[in-house]
């Protein structure tokens, strides 16, 4: 039997591969987020004198809806072919696909972020103020903390009713906490007002927590009919 | 005083609350005891 | 056993209305904030109420899913065994005594440990198989019910207090919003969900949102001294003529909400038993559906476990 990693690393590469081969879904998402990030700046003025204070929110907004969007389709190929069924007989373990998707998703995430921040950069005319490397620490912790429960919680709605709803639904309470640390470090960052080192620890802490929580409960939301 | 407004409101608040609630159960109650009944005369 | 429920009402109806009389006439004026603070003896109960209903649904649900498999059970009631004696030992120790913060009595931390095992156990033993997934549900429905309150006189107490409804770093208030999404959420998933599996699905739901809640307070916590809040009336003891009109407060909402989760958990055995006697007539109709309901598939499946 093959080790746990390889089994992950090849999920990985076969999601990967399909995406790429249509690049619909990745190509409609890109365009969603860039409406996203216009949306946001025809709604908050750029050059006003707060906007340094709350871009870090707009942000995180913007990233956490493109997020929802990548997340809702996380399972929707496996549904449609029944590969959940084969995968719920085979003997491999069922952490080993909750990795591979939740890579997946951190890597269609971060390249949503990777558009959508410099076009803020731009539209808000934005200098960092602060220490520039910690935002490093900041959209990779926060990502994964989205990434990892959206991941979680989407394989939760497949048998509900509207699952696209169900999903944020589920998501948005349980990351406050989250989402809460990543804007205001990424606000102390880019203000250079305040320390980010304590959010930076708490998301960190959030990582590790519902990582080690979504690993120990995934076989049982998979086992649900 | 102005502010006793807000204490009045408050305790309305709170048993208007309960009370929809309370109803809420006695409408789920009857449904189902309605229910029972139709299965019970094999519909 | 259901002959009790009207007499009990009664007197719980009776024990509302005369801690009422005492949070009205009885209890004195607050030098600050006048007549208003009375609002504290509606306020505060509900809390504490929603608090030990969620609480509850915590403790249900860790417990439904250590139910699945003996081994699990197993390790789950040593672990439930070893918090409850460590944390009855732990805080009597002098180093651990010097990191507990201020104003936290050692006592009262060994008494939480022991409640919590305690609570562990006897839901384990009053509530056999499904009937935890029932007393999971009651609580989660009850407590939203009672948060909401929470989270209606908070803001109605707050305006005229500090002259705004909400302050974004007032860490009880905040934490309580976050507390009632989660389980409005939790409620949601319960409904809208098709599985044979909802309950297990609810219960995980549940493990996340308990581990969330100390995140959510930190968050907070550590927002707040990066930007001054105004500060409610917290701090500094309460006035014990105040705290005896608070607890006779607490002791009614809590017979109260007794009896309402009596009630709730009656309703779910209902709803479960006509549930059942429906897959029962699909089945066994001559000229059958074609397909049963999936709520009918769905309850068939949820069966005997």
């Amino acid at each position: 039997m093959k080790s746990f990693w390889s089994i992950t690393l090849g999920t990985l590469a076969k999601d990967i591969r399909l995406e790429w081969r249509s690049k619909d879904a990745l190509n409609a998402m890109l365009f969603f987020s860039l409406l996203v990030v216009v949306i946001f700046v025809f709604s908050f003025d750029p050059l006003a004198e707060e906007s340094r204070h709350i871009v870090g929110g707009l942000v995180w907004v913007a990233f956490l809806f493109a997020a929802v969007v990548a997340l809702n389709q996380t399972w929707a190929r496996e549904l449609r072919n029944q590969v959940l069924d084969a995968y719920r007989v085979s003997p491999a373990p069922a952490n080993a696909l909750f990795l591979a998707k939740v890579l997946g998703n951190f890597i269609m995430v971060s390249i949503l972020e990777a558009l959508m921040a410099p076009l803020f950069v731009i539209f808000y005319n934005l200098r960092v103020l602060g220490p520039a490397w910690q935002l490093i620490p900041v959209a990779l912790l926060g990502t994964w903390a989205l990434v990892v429960n959206g991941t979680f919680f989407a394989a939760m709605s497949l048998r509900t009713r509207s699952r696209e709803l169900m999903l944020p639904l589920l998501l948005f309470p349980v990351s406050i906490p989250a989402v809460i640390s990543m804007v205001a470090a990424t606000t102390n960052i880019l203000t250079g007002e305040d320390s980010a080192h304590f959010f930076i620890v708490l998301l960190l802490t959030y990582d590790v927590v519902f990582t080690t929580a979504c690993l120990a409960l995934f076989e049982t939301v998979l086992q649900a009919e | 005083m102005n502010s006793i407004r807000f204490l009045y409101a408050a305790y309305i608040a709170t048993w208007t609350i309960h009370a929809l609630y309370l109803g809420s159960l006695v409408r789920r109650y009857g449904r189902l005891r309605q229910q029972m009944k139709d299965l019970g005369k094999g519909k | 056993m259901k002959k009790a429920f009207p007499i009990l009402a009664v007197l719980t109806a009776v024990l509302l209305a005369y801690a009422f009389y005492e949070a009205w006439w009885v209890a004195p004026v607050d030098a600050l904030q006048g007549q208003v603070y009375r609002i504290i003896y509606y306020h505060v109960p509900s809390a504490w109420t929603a608090f030990l209903l969620f609480f509850i649904n915590f403790i249900a649900s860790v417990e439904y899913l250590a139910n699945a498999r003996p081994s699990t059970q197993r390790a789950a009631k040593w672990i439930v065994i070893a918090i409850g004696t460590l944390g009855f030992i732990a805080p009597f120790i002098p180093q651990v005594r010097q990191q507990l913060p201020v104003g936290m009595y050692p006592s009262s931390v060994a008494t939480t440990a022991l409640i919590i095992a305690g609570l562990y156990f006897l839901t384990g033993k009053y509530f056999p198989g499904q009937d935890l997934d029932l007393l999971a549900v009651t609580a989660a429905e009850v407590g939203v019910v009672f948060c909401t309150i929470v989270l209606v006189t908070g803001p109605i107490w707050a305006r005229p207090v500090w002259g705004i409804w909400w302050a974004p770093g007032d860490i009880r208030l905040t934490s309580t919003l976050v507390l009632w999404l989660i389980y409005v959420s939790y409620l949601v998933l319960r409904r809208f969900s098709d599985s044979a599996q909802t309950q297990k699905l609810a219960a995980v739901l549940a493990v996340f949102g308990a581990l969330d809640v100390p995140l959510v307070y930190f968050s907070i916590w550590f927002f707040r001294t990066q930007h001054p809040q105004p500060v409610i009336g917290g701090g500094g003891s309460i006035d014990p003529r105040m705290l005896h009109v608070l607890l006779i407060n607490w002791t009614a909402f809590l017979c109260f909400a007794y009896l309402v989760c009596w009630s709730r958990y009656r309703l779910e055995k209902l709803r479960r038993e006509v549930e059942e006697a429906e897959v029962l007539e699909s089945l066994l109709e001559p000229a059958g559906p074609v397909a049963p309901s999936s709520k009918a598939k769905g309850a068939l499946n949820r069966g005997p476990q």
